[in-house]
């Protein structure tokens, strides 16, 4: 993954804003976002066992690159590490067990009434209660942190995306920025961006795995999420929920930009391409896959809305009018 | 006149398909014809196909499971071929027409078809003898239940070659199955197979709640009940209150796709949220429904192969009920990434642990049974002592997966995919291992290979680490599931570990077969002739092997919890059996083809509505209906078996348990 941001982008200084908060809650995502190596020795100790098992990857969930999945990775290790703790004694326990009261083993004493221990039902009944409360309490201060509803915490405002899931490609509108992307994910480094995130067919699952939390797109209804990509790069994002025969199609690239790149990407794609008006959009909705990534120059204002309310061709109604010529609008096709 | 029936329903375009359904076929048209040839169609007809007796049925629930798990699986290595196959340019032998169908239908079979016959054959198979009883509490609607399931199966194995099934993966989520999005046949497929089986299902729930609760042998109270039947009670209180809410959910599609409602549909006022709450709320204690038995399984192949009482028998009891009921407050966290909001995601998230807390002393119960014990190293103890180191990692995976900013980022990947194999064949398929190859000289009077059954075990058990393991990873580096094509290269080693693994579980399964046929083979140099071959220590072992028709030529009078083993050691102590019983003749329920008539009609109703032809439909569920008023006014209803006969078997029953226990006696 590194090496190929790298090829793309240029490795470039880590705008990393988030760093540099005062975190006052402590709560896992500030913590998340200070420097690496203030992590306990627990912390050491279960990365280390779940590389050991992976094989030492480094990619994925496992190579957050925005604070949002460095914290849910923190998670996912701390738990694991929680639970190893009393795993590995009981598998032990099972094989040293069966193998001491093996039949033929004469030193081993047989008791064969032996059925019951308050003493030892009480350890056996505390210690998942306790691991459990344990991981109740990160549970619950964990989903309150990263409710993915919630804002990022950054001086710098957020930029906002409005996301539609199509058969079977993803559409990206910037409504501040006016333009609309396919299967690109265009987005300012080190700046939270603030999605909100619609179906105009059946369910799908927005997600790009570095960045961190995946959200259902549903058709008729928005959900929101608001993610971060600290370091500059391409990333790989995908559809997590099966959506029919084109579903493997849905593939995407997040390509996050230097924050003054980023703006003038935005400046450069102005008025460039088609414009995405109702008409451009009933095209773009027929189902088709693997689209290669397009840019369109103008977005009709509200299509978004229209889209969740299922008012597209009232959008398109006006602008019938003058019908527009079709090789400009019409998208090209991947 | 034949609705959407015509001929291009054939998959002539489809040579897999096609070919698959003809071998199907002529391999049925070959057992037909050999057992026509070999002159078995009498003696199939009254010992099992219109038996009412638990143990048949519980044998044909058993057969039918291990038949579509060679289905399942067939579609299990054909996923992994294609995802070893489709990666980069190559787009793989499996179009995504097919390949979402062949996913769709691995699911269904699996959970529908595989796990439900086997846990319900053992249920039906185990629960009676251990408590004691000579039968169910209806008998002739267990056989109806049985057959029911046949027909759901018959149906979704249909599809196979006459149009098309499902492409929307096992739970036919909408507005993907709506008419809009799927207006083919495959989803009616899966609606009406599952509906028709799921009759079947809740049938037999009616039937073993009645059967636990009311009829159970004198002195059996609940807490001396075996812990197998326990599981089975909670089971079946699950099936109780859960299927019917799987039924309304299907049945409210049905209305979606048949009549133009609009449940689940994205225009007219319809929600699909609606549709994942409700096929989750029944398909969480689903889960539950499965393993709570299996759990039974284990506890009985862990007391009697360590030589021990189950330790903290109350405990696990009360771990049990626990499971039962908190499995139905878990529902919403398979579908934490919807957006409900902090608070609801935390709670259903603890609340999932908690099932963790019970289960955890399960583990610690069946370790500290082997604790002190005579551990015997039997297939069986294999598969336990595989189950428990399986299933604390396949544990360990879940409640992250119930941690919701961790669900945040595996969920519907293969990090799932892996975590629910690893506790459906790691606690599920282990115990139904297990228990096939503990009960099987119970059944049919001789026991399995033991060589064989050791080398299927190593089979399931290495060929499970390998085909799973990696899917953990892929799940971590952003693997999701359900994909025709892989476009990332850099999977291709690890996919291909997946296949191996797949393929030693395939082995598994062969040699499964080839240890049955072996064994039947070498039947003689294997007798049971004891009834007791493992020493056991409930009352399945106090009869014989197999067991009458009748089970118990006098009802067992039970003192203490573990009734068989007792009664064994006053036995030896005193060097003599209780005195012999005043014998009695017994009345049986007679035999009836109600079950296969009725399933031949729902069968017809069933594949009438799928095609919409609809005079079949009408007469098909008039038939059925039609079976049981002629059902309800028959003249016989139980046949009596003589005294001389029943006292007959005893004392020869008697004699040998005499002789087995000096043996007994001696050797310890």
């Amino acid at each position: 993954m590194q090496a190929r941001s790298g090829v793309a982008f240029g490795v470039g200084r880590n705008p990393v804003l988030g760093w540099g908060l005062v975190n006052s809650f402590g709560s896992f995502r500030d913590r998340a976002t200070r420097r690496p190596g203030t992590g306990s020795a627990l912390r050491l100790a279960a990365g280390a066992s779940v590389f050991l098992l992976l094989g030492a990857c480094n990619r994925g969930i496992l190579d957050p690159v925005g604070p949002v999945g460095r914290a849910e990775k923190t998670i996912l290790i701390n738990s694991t590490a929680i639970m190893l703790a009393i795993i590995i004694p009981t598998m032990v326990a099972t094989v040293a067990f069966a193998w001491w009261f093996r039949r033929g083993n004469k030193k081993a004493t047989y008791r064969p009434d032996w059925e019951y221990s308050g003493a030892i039902e009480m350890v056996v009944w505390a210690v998942p209660a306790l691991t459990i409360m344990l991981l109740g309490g990160i549970t619950w201060i964990g989903s309150h942190d990263l409710e993915p509803s919630r804002p990022l915490p950054s001086p710098a405002p957020p930029l906002k995306v409005e996301v539609v899931s199509l058969d079977w490609k993803w559409l990206f509108i910037y409504p501040d920025q006016g333009v609309a992307t396919v299967n690109q994910l265009v987005v300012p480094a080190g700046t939270p961006v603030n999605f909100r995130l619609t179906s105009a067919t059946v369910w799908n699952s927005f997600f790009v795995p570095q960045m961190g939390t995946m959200i259902y797109t549903m058709p008729r209804m928005t959900t929101r999420l608001n993610l971060q990509a600290d370091r500059p790069g391409v990333y790989d994002g995908l559809s997590s929920h099966f959506s029919g025969d084109g579903f493997p199609g849905m593939q995407f690239k997040v390509q996050a930009l230097p924050p003054e790149q980023f703006a003038m990407w935005a400046q450069g794609a102005r008025g460039q391409g088609g414009a995405l008006d109702g008409r451009a959009y009933g095209e773009l909705s027929r189902p088709s896959s693997y689209v290669k990534p397009m840019t369109y120059g103008a977005v009709a204002p509200g299509l978004y809305d229209a889209i969740v309310a299922d008012k597209v061709a009232q959008l398109q109604a006006p602008q019938a009018a003058p019908p527009p010529e079709r090789d400009s609008t019409s998208p090209p096709r991947g | 006149m034949f609705g959407k029936l015509g001929w291009d329903a054939i998959p002539f375009h489809e040579p897999i398909a096609l070919v698959t359904g003809l071998v199907v076929i002529l391999t049925l048209a070959g057992i037909a014809g050999w057992i026509t040839a070999k002159r078995w169609w009498p003696y199939l007809w009254h010992e099992y196909i219109t038996s009412t007796d638990h143990k048949r049925i519980g044998i044909m629930y058993i057969v039918l499971g291990l038949v579509m798990l060679v289905r399942g699986f067939a579609d299990a290595i054909m996923m992994r071929a294609q995802q070893s196959l489709a990666i980069g340019a190559s787009q793989g032998y499996l179009p995504p027409e097919h390949y979402n169908q062949i996913f769709s239908a691995h699911g269904t079979i699996m959970i529908f078809f595989v796990a439900m016959p086997l846990v319900i054959g053992f249920m039906n198979f185990v629960v009676p003898l251990q408590l004691g009883v000579r039968d169910v509490a209806f008998p002739t609607m267990n056989n109806v239940s049985f057959w029911l399931t046949a027909s759901g199966a018959l149906l979704i194995n249909a599809s196979l070659i006459i149009g098309e099934f499902a492409r929307t993966g096992w739970l036919g989520f909408p507005p993907l199955s709506e008419k809009a999005f799927s207006p083919g046949v495959g989803v009616d497929y899966y609606l009406v197979a599952l509906q028709i089986s799921g009759v079947g299902t809740v049938l037999t729930a009616v039937n073993f709640v009645t059967t636990i609760l009311k009829t159970r042998a004198p002195g059996m109270s609940y807490l001396r009940m075996p812990v197998f039947c326990w599981t089975s009670l909670a089971s079946n209180l699950l099936i109780l209150a859960a299927f019917p809410v799987l039924t309304v959910t299907l049945a409210l599609l049905m209305l979606d796709r048949y009549l133009g409602f609009h449940f689940f549909t994205n225009d007219g006022g319809g929600n699909s949220m609606l549709y994942m709450n409700l096929i989750w709320v029944w398909g969480h204690p689903e889960v539950y429904i499965l393993v709570l038995p299996a759990f039974g399984i284990y506890s009985e192949v862990a007391a009697t192969f360590s030589g021990k009482p189950l330790f903290g028998y109350r405990s696990m009891v009360f771990a049990t009920l626990a499971i039962c009921i908190i499995s139905f407050c878990v529902w919403l966290h398979h579908f934490f990434t919807m957006g409900a909001g902090a608070d609801v995601n935390a709670i259903f998230g603890i609340a999932s642990m908690i099932i963790g807390v019970p289960t955890g002393v399960k583990i610690y119960n069946w370790l500290f049974t082997m604790y002190g014990g005579r551990v015997r190293f039997t297939v069986p103890m294999h598969y336990l002592i595989g189950f428990m180191l399986t299933f604390v990692l396949g544990g360990l995976t879940g409640v992250l997966l119930a941690i919701p900013p961790v669900d945040f980022v595996v969920h519907n990947s293969l990090f799932l995919v892996a975590h629910f194999h690893h506790v459906i064949i790691g606690g599920v398929v282990f115990a139904v291992m297990a228990g096939y190859t503990y009960w099987f000289p119970k059944a049919f009077g001789f026991t399995l290979d033991e060589r064989l059954g050791k080398a299927v075990f190593w089979c399931w058990f290495i060929g499970f680490h390998l085909a799973f393991m990696p899917l953990y990873v892929l799940g971590f580096w952003g693997a999701t599931r359900r994909m025709q094509h892989i476009s990332d290269p850099s999977w291709a080693p690890w996919l291909n570990v997946a296949f191996v693994g797949a393929a030693i579980i395939g082995l598994g399964i062969v040699l499964t077969v080839v240890q049955l046929l072996y064994s039947i083979k070498t039947r003689d140099q294997r007798r049971d002739v004891t009834g007791d071959p493992w020493d056991g220590r409930t009352l399945e072992w106090l009869t014989l092997s197999p067991p009458p028709h009748y089970n118990f030529a006098v009802l067992p009078d039970v003192h203490g919890e573990e009734a068989y083993w007792i009664r064994k050691q006053t036995a030896i102590k005193l060097d003599q059996l209780i005195d012999e019983p005043d014998y009695q003749p017994i009345e049986m329920p007679i035999n009836t083809p109600t079950g296969i008539i009725c399933a031949f009609f729902t069968s017809l109703c069933g594949f009438a509505v799928i095609w919409y032809i609809w005079w079949l439909a009408i007469l098909g569920l008039i038939g059925a209906f039609a079976v049981f008023v002629w059902y309800a006014w028959r003249d016989e209803h139980e046949h009596i078996i003589p005294v001389e006969e029943v006292r007959k078997n005893a004392r020869e029953r008697r004699r040998i348990r005499m002789e087995h226990l000096h043996e007994l006696s001696q050797s310890t």
